[in-house]
């Protein structure tokens, strides 16, 4: 019998050399006469050791990593197909702390499974969730979304139920439910390896979806940086259409539900649901003034529920397992598991999925183990280019929506970006204006204008120009931007500003501490 | 004029039925001939009958679509925060001087247009940068250097 192996095919995993390592085994288990069979998985989300090679062995999957194209040849000579010894060996992967301490729900697969085969979707759980769906009315579907205690993963947190109970109760020709694949946030990339690894389960949540809300067409908005998962989920979609999980009659249900996916074109507010809409629809991606909310009036005024990635890769578990399974997981009003993303300045960057209570300090130093620099840490961005700086003194907070909340920093879409002690936290503050800049939509003046004059006072502080004047010229702007903005663009870009004032005043040539509430 | 109209037609007769077909025909059009034609504008607003207008808005608000032809190559650089995290600044000083351009130009040779990304989805393994639909990860100016050198040694790639 063939000897799987399993080399990722994961864009970060292949940035690093996973496809000329791939290309490697093929060759030499060909000149050796090995019989193996190569398959192309997604990342198991333990970046550091990208690309990580894994043998199928009778005790379980055994890693070797970080590979080069170079070790090939070494690792069958150590007999890596048996489980030999090697320098690069990392034992049975399921083993491996980083990757033992999580609670994998909706990553369970991914990393596990060749990410287009239907049958082994199937065999790890796939589908379940779905077959329940066919069989009951659609508000048991949405009941049981609400049950489970799910909330948006995209960044905003709002009740995933609440927003498919309006799309329900809204009577209408035709509904919509489109997937947010929009993922621009730096240090943010769970929803890339989800759709590369495993996109069966967010196909399968858009159809359970679609079911519940009453809406028989899906669209998945995705970044055009994504080029890899464009490939994975057009392939996806048309085996997904032949199984029977797409079209006119699914899983013989006699309900139907078609999906195609739409590429962006390089616009970060176009993850904003307003502004990709307007996208999805050829239009400029301008963010519209809500009310009135997708879910009433939303893609070409059609009740519309948009969620993000792992929003809806979660729903087949919640259906499959039972909402109280889901919602068992997590604290407070934060429940279920959260996708976090370590990366930046660390040593151990990689997606972690746990139940949200984690602290940060349990995150960067636990997994992360701290800088990749070695010199200490000084600060994280948690949320993206709108997430506020956290300062160490501030790593005891748990990973809740609330209680991040709580101290004016956001968790968003789970991402959090290390800096180690030579960061410049006004060259970062700066950054956040001029990226402001350069990605509004300019439909609002506080954004649009804002962000051009957050540059320029940032630099005048910098250059020593009246500093103290031009420090309340900024924090007057961030009050602008925050109350008088659309939408989140505008409206947060003021986060890591004010919260890099506040924390590092140090940077901004402060003396004393400097509280810009006074 | 260095491209076939033809094939615009085509293209947007592929995709005049679908709701929303503006972006889809943009870059099916960008990438059979490089850029969006200016003369490409009127005959797409026609067929989805929008103005020109609006077409024209759209190709000039996305990054994405450029109006005159790129370099034989486009590399993108990422600015995002973890990149900057890992030196990706020092990055982007070295793209810009050891190419002779700052971003959004091309090289004299028209080998190389230099754009800046927001965020690559790579962060896990910082800096990063993309050329086609490959994407780059732990880059420094020696792998820079070296993907440049490949790119420009390579004429028939890509």
């Amino acid at each position: 019998m063939a000897t799987r192996v399993f080399v990722p095919a994961d864009t970060t995993a292949a940035s690093v050399g996973a496809d000329r390592v791939a290309a490697a085994i093929a060759a030499e288990a060909e000149r050796r006469g090995e019989n193996i069979e190569l398959v192309r998985n997604g990342s198991r989300g333990m970046f550091w050791l990208e690309p990580l090679v894994e043998v199928q062995s009778d005790i379980g999957r055994l890693a070797y990593g970080p590979v080069t194209k170079a070790d090939v040849a070494g690792l069958f000579d150590a007999g890596f197909l048996k489980g030999g010894a090697h320098p690069l060996g990392l034992g049975l992967t399921g083993e491996i702390p980083y990757f033992k301490n999580q609670q994998r729900l909706t990553f369970a697969r991914v990393g596990l499974i060749d990410p287009l085969s239907i049958t082994e979707y199937e065999a790890n759980g796939g589908l379940a969730g779905l077959r329940k769906a066919v069989a009951v009315a659609p508000v048991q579907i949405v009941d049981d979304v609400k049950a489970s205690g799910l909330r948006g993963r995209g960044g905003a947190a709002f009740p995933t139920g609440l927003k498919w109970q309006t799309v329900l109760n809204t009577p209408a020709d035709q509904k919509y439910i489109v997937c947010n694949a929009d993922e621009g946030d730096s240090g943010t990339f769970a929803d890339r390896m989800l759709m590369e690894g495993d996109p069966y389960s967010l196909i399968e949540g858009m159809v359970i979806a679609g079911l519940g809300v009453g809406a028989t067409q899906g669209h998945i908005y995705l970044r055009s940086e994504y080029p890899r998962c464009w490939k994975v989920l057009n392939e996806a979609i048309e085996r997904a259409r032949e199984f029977g999980m797409l079209g006119d009659n699914i899983l013989d249900s006699g309900k139907a539900f078609e999906l195609e996916v739409r590429l962006g074109a390089g616009s970060y507010v176009c993850g904003e649901e307003t502004a990709l809409l307007e996208s999805l629809e050829g239009k400029r991606g301008e963010v519209r003034a809500k009310p009135p909310v997708p879910a009433i009036s939303g893609l070409f005024g059609k009740p519309t529920v948009v969620n993000n990635v792992i929003t809806l890769a979660s729903v087949p578990i919640i259906l499959g397992c039972g909402p109280a399974f889901y919602h068992d997981y997590g604290m407070g009003r934060s429940r279920g598991t959260l996708t976090l993303q370590l990366a930046g300045n660390i040593k151990y960057p990689g997606m972690i999925e746990r139940a949200f209570g984690l602290t940060l300090k349990e995150l960067l130093y636990d997994y992360g183990g701290g800088s990749a620099s070695g010199r200490p840490l000084r600060a994280v961005q948690a949320g993206g280019p709108l997430g506020a700086y956290i300062p160490v003194e501030d790593f005891d907070m748990p990973l809740d929506y609330e209680a991040f909340m709580e101290r004016g920093a956001m968790i968003g879409h789970g991402g959090v970006v290390a800096f180690d002690d030579t960061v410049d936290m006004l060259k970062m503050a700066r950054f956040a204006m001029e990226f402001c800049a350069e990605e509004s939509c300019g439909k609002c003046t506080p954004c649009r204008i804002g962000a051009v004059r957050g540059v320029e006072v940032i630099d005048r502080i910098k250059a020593g120009t009246e500093p103290e004047k031009n420090l309340q010229l900024l924090e007057s702007l961030c009050d602008t931007m925050q109350y008088g903005s659309l939408c989140a663009m505008g409206g947060m870009t003021p986060y890591p500003v004010v919260s890099a004032l506040k924390h590092f005043p140090e940077d901004f040539g402060l003396k004393e501490n400097h509280n810009p509430e006074n | 004029m260095t491209y076939d109209t033809n094939r615009i037609e085509a293209i947007i007769d592929a995709h005049r039925h679908r709701p929303g077909a503006t972006l889809p025909i943009l870059h099916d059009i960008q990438e059979a001939v490089g850029y969006v034609p200016e003369e490409s504008i009127p005959i797409i607003a026609d067929a989805l009958n929008l103005s020109r207008a609006e077409i024209y808005g759209a190709v000039t608000y996305y990054s994405d679509f450029r109006m005159q032809p790129a370099g034989r190559h486009i590399v993108q650089v990422c600015r995002g925060e973890a990149c900057q995290a890992k030196g990706g600044c020092d990055l982007e000083e070295h793209a810009k001087r050891s190419l002779g351009v700052d971003f959004h130009e091309t090289t004299r040779d028209r080998e190389i247009t230099l754009e800046p990304v927001f965020c690559l989805g790579n962060c896990a393994c910082s800096p990063s940068m993309r050329v086609g639909d490959e994407i780059f990860g732990r880059v420094d100016e020696v792998t820079f250097d070296e993907v440049i050198r490949d790119l420009k040694s390579n004429r028939g790639a890509n």
